[in-house]
């Protein structure tokens, strides 16, 4: 089984992103979308936990909600990767199951 | 929701005849709209209009008249940036009219 | 001008996500033309308002970030945003955009509107506006 995680809220706003890496396990994927694509950048009060979290779940945000708020892609922790709305489809396909974090 | 008729096509306004889409915006609007309400447009009045969309193309916001007024003032020259001058091109408020020839929303803050 | 009062909005939210961010702006314009003293403070998430770069076509909302770039002809040139809030969001100032005034008084030379203060400077404008409004 594997499972899509999707989270809409700021990471320094809300605890919906910290809930969501508690509750994941080995080969899941974390969808960051809306505000949440601030919680893709690294050097922030949050990064340390994203980058932990990757060590067992691969991470992708959103583009065009990146774009939105103008968060260039150099700013992103590595290894994380932008998907555009196909791949926002994709993602929900290729997993078993999803779940919102809201 | 009521229309105006542009070109032959019909153009979505709201109850106080605002466009509803800035996108349909076209200089004939300017015209059809000052026709209805018995206005004639100069080039007075489509230096404003002109000011008006250039404005709103840059902050995305319609100026209030006070804004309105010292930026005229401070591109077109002090004797056009003066609120005698524009309500006399405008006599329903350079805010309210002008903002709905160029097809922009009404001011922020305009009762 | 009979009573002049000290206003501060104060804005935590990120925009898009949430309406507060332009739902503030809006007040802000709108409250401008009552000739108040008028700042405006940014801090936690409230700093991602003035990133600057934003592009929202592929969202299909409205950008409203260079509506921020006309508050300087609103006479709003008191813009505060918390230092240890951009730090927490790996940004500084150089992510911001640049807003300015011009000033009358000064043959309008134009001036910087944006002030980083630390959160204690913050807590002491707060403590010094008579009107807080929260966004």
């Amino acid at each position: 089984m594997s499972m899509l995680h999707i989270v809409n809220k700021s990471a320094l706003d809300r605890n919906s992103l910290e809930a969501c890496v508690n509750h994941t396990i080995k080969g899941a994927t974390i969808l960051m979308i809306e505000d949440a694509v601030y919680s893709a950048m690294k050097n922030t009060a949050s990064s340390s936990m994203v980058e932990g979290a990757m060590k067992d779940v691969s991470v992708a945000v959103l583009g065009p909600d990146l774009k939105a708020r103008g968060i260039s892609e150099e700013k992103l922790i590595d290894g994380v990767t932008v998907v555009d709305y196909a791949g926002f489809v994709e993602l929900t396909t290729k997993n078993d199951t999803v779940q919102s974090w809201l | 929701m009521a229309t105006i008729e542009v070109n032959g096509k019909q153009l979505e306004v709201d109850e106080e005849g605002y466009l509803a889409d800035l996108n349909d915006w076209v200089p004939e609007v300017a015209e059809v709209m000052s026709k209805a309400e018995d206005a004639e447009l100069t080039d007075a009045h489509w230096e404003v209009i002109n000011f008006l969309r250039e404005y709103y193309e840059e902050y995305q916001i319609a100026p209030a008249v006070r804004v309105l007024t010292k930026a005229i003032g401070k591109k077109l020259g002090k004797d056009k940036g003066n609120s005698k001058y524009l309500y006399e091109l405008f006599p329903y408020g350079p805010g309210k009219q002008a903002c709905k020839y160029a097809g922009l929303p009404k001011p922020t803050g305009c009762v | 001008m009979a009573d002049v009062k000290k206003f501060l909005y104060v804005n935590r939210k990120a925009p898009y996500g949430t309406i507060y961010a332009w739902e503030s702006l809006e007040v802000v314009l709108i409250g401008a033309a009552f000739d108040q003293d008028v700042a405006l403070a940014f801090i936690d998430d409230g700093v991602y308002q003035l990133v600057k770069g934003q592009d929202t076509k592929e969202i299909g909302m409205k950008n409203f970030s260079p509506t921020y770039s006309a508050l300087g002809d609103y006479d709003i040139n008191k813009i505060y945003v918390e230092k240890e809030s951009l730090e927490a969001r790996g940004l500084t100032i150089d992510d911001l955009q640049h807003l300015v005034w011009e000033d009358e008084d000064d043959d309008w030379a134009e001036k910087d509107s944006i002030k980083i203060v630390t959160a204690s400077e913050m807590a002491e404008i707060m403590d010094q506006s008579e009107v807080v409004l929260s966004f």
